[in-house]
C-alpha cells in the first residue's frame, strides 16, 4: 500500500473527502449567514435549527407522504424558507431599531424552542435517511473509492454557492441588495421596496440552510440536535473569513473543512479543536478576518 | 448657583439610590439568611452560585454592553480547577475556591485580549467559539474525567478546621462567597472605573475620544467578569462535590444569558431573581425533560419581544427607583 508521510493514502485521502463534505455545509452555512448578516446586520443564531428542520422535513416527507429525495430537494428549502419569512416579518422585523444584539437572543431562543420541540417528538437518537437511488454506488479512481452521493454533495453545494455568489454579484437584483446592505434609505427612497427585499433575503438565506440540510440527511443521521454544535463551528468559520465577501464565506468553508479533514488523519485529538485554534490565530493577526474589511 | 443646584440634586439622587439599595439588600440578605429554614439548603446554595454568575455576567452586558456568548468556560473550569485541587491534592476548600478562581481569571485574561478585538455580534460569536473550544478540551482532557466529570469531590474542612460537610455550615460558607462577589460587583459598578464602562457601552467612540483606554478598560471588566464567575463554578463544584461537562457546554452560557435578561439587564438585583426564578423553574419542570428547554426558549423570545426590562427592571420603572 503505498504511503505519504506514514499515512496510507486511502486514509489520507478518505479523509479529505470527508473534509471537504464537511466543508461543502460550513460553506453553505457561513454564506446563508452571510447573505443574511449583510442586510439585516443580526446573526442568525436559529440557522442550526433551521438546517435540522430542512433535514427533517425531507425525512417526513419520505416517511409520512412517500415524497423522495429529489423533491425533498426543492419543497424542504421553500417550507422552512417560508417559515423563516414569518419569522422576520413577526418577530425580526420589530427589533431593528434595538441594539443588533436583540437579534441574536431572539433567534438563540427560537432555535431552543424549534430543537426542544422535536426532541420531546422524536427524541435524542438519530434517524436514518436513505441515499436516492439514482445515487447509490460509486467510482473507483484507482487510488480511492469515491461514494456517488459524496462526490454530488460537493458538486451541488459548489454550484449553489457559485450561482448565488452569481446573483449577488453579477446580477441587477444582486447590485440592489449589495446597495441596500450599503445604504438602505438611499435604495428605499429609490423605490425599491426594502423591508420586502430584507424579508425575502431572510427567507432566502433560511432557504439555504434548509437545502444544506436536506443534503446532510443522507451522510449525517437526521436528528434534533444535528444543527446544535454544526452552527458554532460555522460560527467560528465566519469569524475567519469575516462576512464582507461572499465568495471569502465560500473559499473559508471549504479550505476549513480540508484543513479539519487533514488534522483527522495526522492530529486526530486536535480534529474538534483545529478551527477554534485557527479562529484565534487569525483573531491576532488579521482581527477583520481573512477576507472582512475592519468597519 | 445652576451648577450648585445640580450637584445638589445629583447628591440628592444619588442618596435616594443608595436608600433604595439599602433597603432591597436588606431584603436580599433576610431572605438569604432565612431561606435555609423553609427551603432544602442545597437549592438554595444552587441559586446562591448562579445568582453569583449571573451577576458576574451583568457586569459585562448590563454595565459595558459586551454579550458575551462563552460564559460557561469560566464557570466550567474553575469547576474543574477546584475540584481536582480538592479531591487530588487535598487542598482546603478555600484554597481550591482560590485556585480555580485564579485558573478562570487566568482563561479569561486570555480569552477577553481575542474577543475585544472584535466588537457587537462578532463578540459574541467569539466568545461562544472560545468556550466550545474548552468544552471540547474538557471532554478529552485527562483530568476532567470526560463524560464522567470528576466526581465525589470531597467538601473538606474550611482552614483545616471546621468541616463543610453539614449543610448549614456549608451553607454559611456559600452565603459569604455569594455576598463577597455581591459586594465587589456592586462597588465595581459604582466606582469611576463603572462609570467609564458605562460610558463605553452608550458610546464607545465618545470614550475613546474623551481620551480613555477603552480596550484596557474592557479587557479588566472582562477579567473581573470571568474571574468572578469562576469564583460561582468552583463553589459550585465543592456544593455538589461534582464538576461536569454540563458546566462548560454552550446551553449553560446561553441559560446564564437568560437569567440576567429575565431578572433585568444592567440592574443591581435584577440577576439574583433571575437565577432563583430559572433555577427554580428547571427544578419543577426537570421531570419534562426537553420541555425545560422549549420552555427557556419561549422565555427568550417574550423577554426580547415584549419585556426587555426584565422582572426587575419593570419594577424599578414602576417605582421610580433604580434597582
Amino acid at each position: 500500500m503505498t504511503e505519504i508521510f506514514g499515512v496510507p493514502t486511502q486514509a489520507l485521502f478518505g479523509q479529505l473527502l470527508i473534509g471537504l463534505i464537511n466543508g461543502s455545509f460550513y460553506a453553505l452555512l457561513s454564506l446563508g449567514l452571510a447573505v443574511i448578516f449583510g442586510l439585516l446586520n443580526i446573526i442568525n443564531f436559529t440557522h442550526g435549527a433551521q438546517y435540522m428542520l430542512g433535514a427533517f422535513v425531507a425525512y417526513l416527507m419520505l416517511t409520512k407522504l412517500g415524497i423522495g429525495y429529489w423533491w425533498a430537494l426543492l419543497v424542504s428549502p421553500v417550507v422552512v424558507g417560508a417559515t423563516g419569512v414569518l419569522i422576520e416579518r413577526f418577530l425580526l422585523s420589530k427589533l431593528y431599531k434595538l441594539d443588533h444584539l436583540y437579534g441574536l437572543l431572539l433567534t438563540f431562543g427560537l432555535a431552543l424552542i424549534i430543537q426542544g420541540l422535536f426532541r420531546n417528538e422524536f427524541g435524542s437518537s438519530g434517524q436514518p435517511y436513505q441515499i436516492p437511488s439514482q445515487l447509490q454506488g460509486g467510482q473507483n479512481l484507482g487510488f480511492m473509492f469515491l461514494p456517488n452521493y459524496r462526490a454530488w454533495i460537493i458538486v451541488a453545494s459548489l454550484v449553489v454557492c457559485l450561482s448565488t455568489w452569481y446573483v449577488i454579484e453579477r446580477t441587477k437584483l444582486g447590485s440592489y441588495l449589495r446597495a441596500a446592505t450599503e445604504n438602505p434609505q438611499l435604495v428605499q427612497a429609490f423605490g425599491v421596496n426594502v423591508p420586502r427585499m430584507i424579508t425575502l433575503t431572510y427567507g432566502f438565506g433560511v432557504g439555504l440552510a434548509a437545502l444544506a440540510g436536506v443534503m446532510a440527511a443522507p451522510v449525517y443521521q437526521v436528528s434534533p440536535q444535528m444543527g446544535a454544535d454544526l452552527i458554532i463551528v460555522v460560527f467560528a468559520v465566519v469569524v475567519i473569513g469575516g462576512m464582507g465577501s461572499i465568495l471569502g464565506a465560500i473559499v473559508t468553508g471549504f479550505g476549513l473543512g480540508l484543513i479539519e479533514g487533514l488534522t483527522k488523519v495526522f492530529y486526530p485529538e486536535a480534529s474538534s479543536t483545529v478551527i477554534f485554534i485557527i479562529m484565534v490565530i487569525v483573531l491576532l493577526l488579521r482581527p477583520a478576518g481573512l477576507f472582512g474589511t475592519q468597519k | 448657583m445652576s451648577t450648585g443646584g445640580g450637584v445638589s440634586v445629583a447628591a440628592q439622587k444619588r442618596a435616594e439610590e443608595l436608600r433604595t439599595h439599602r433597603t432591597a439588600f436588606i431584603v436580599m440578605l433576610a431572605v438569604l439568611v432565612l431561606a435555609p429554614a423553609v427551603v432544602y439548603p442545597v437549592f438554595m446554595m444552587k441559586v446562591m452560585c448562579f445568582a453569583l454568575f449571573a451577576c458576574a455576567f451583568n457586569l459585562l452586558i448590563g454595565f459595558g454592553g459586551l454579550l458575551s456568548f462563552g460564559h460557561a468556560m469560566f464557570l466550567g473550569s474553575a469547576g474543574y480547577a477546584s475540584a481536582h485541587a480538592a479531591k487530588v491534592w487535598g487542598f482546603t476548600p478555600e484554597l481550591a475556591i482560590l485556585f480555580g478562581t485564579a485558573c478562570a481569571a487566568v482563561l479569561s485574561a486570555g480569552a477577553g485580549l481575542l474577543a475585544i478585538r472584535r466588537q457587537g455580534i462578532y463578540f459574541a460569536m467569539i466568545t461562544l467559539a472560545l468556550a466550545q473550544m474548552v468544552y471540547f478540551f474538557s471532554l478529552q482532557a485527562k483530568f476532567t474525567g470526560g463524560e464522567d466529570g470528576i466526581q465525589g469531590v470531597p467538601r473538606g474542612h474550611l482552614f483545616g478546621v471546621i468541616s463543610l460537610d453539614n449543610q448549614l455550615t456549608m451553607y454559611a460558607f456559600v452565603l459569604v462567597i455569594f455576598l463577597f462577589g455581591f459586594g465587589l460587583i456592586y462597588r465595581t459598578i459604582h466606582s469611576p472605573f463603572g462609570q467609564v464602562l458605562k460610558a463605553i457601552r452608550e458610546n464607545e467612540n465618545r470614550t475613546i475620544s474623551l481620551g480613555y483606554d477603552t480596550d484596557r478598560f474592557k479587557l479588566l471588566a472582562f477579567v473581573l467578569s470571568g474571574t468572578l464567575a469562576g469564583l460561582a463554578g468552583a463553589t459550585k463544584a465543592l456544593v455538589f462535590q461534582l464538576a461536569s461537562l454540563t458546566d462548560v457546554h454552550w446551553s449553560m452560557s446561553g441559560e446564564v444569558v437568560l437569567m440576567t435578561l429575565l431578572g433585568g439587564m444592567g440592574t443591581v438585583f435584577g440577576p439574583v431573581v433571575g437565577a432563583a426564578v430559572i433555577i427554580t423553574m428547571q427544578n419543577y419542570l426537570a421531570q419534562l425533560g426537553a420541555w425545560v428547554t422549549i420552555v427557556q426558549g419561549v422565555i427568550f423570545v417574550v423577554c426580547v419581544m415584549a419585556f426587555r426590562r426584565g422582572i426587575i427592571g419593570e419594577l424599578a420603572h414602576w417605582l421610580k427607583r433604580p434597582l
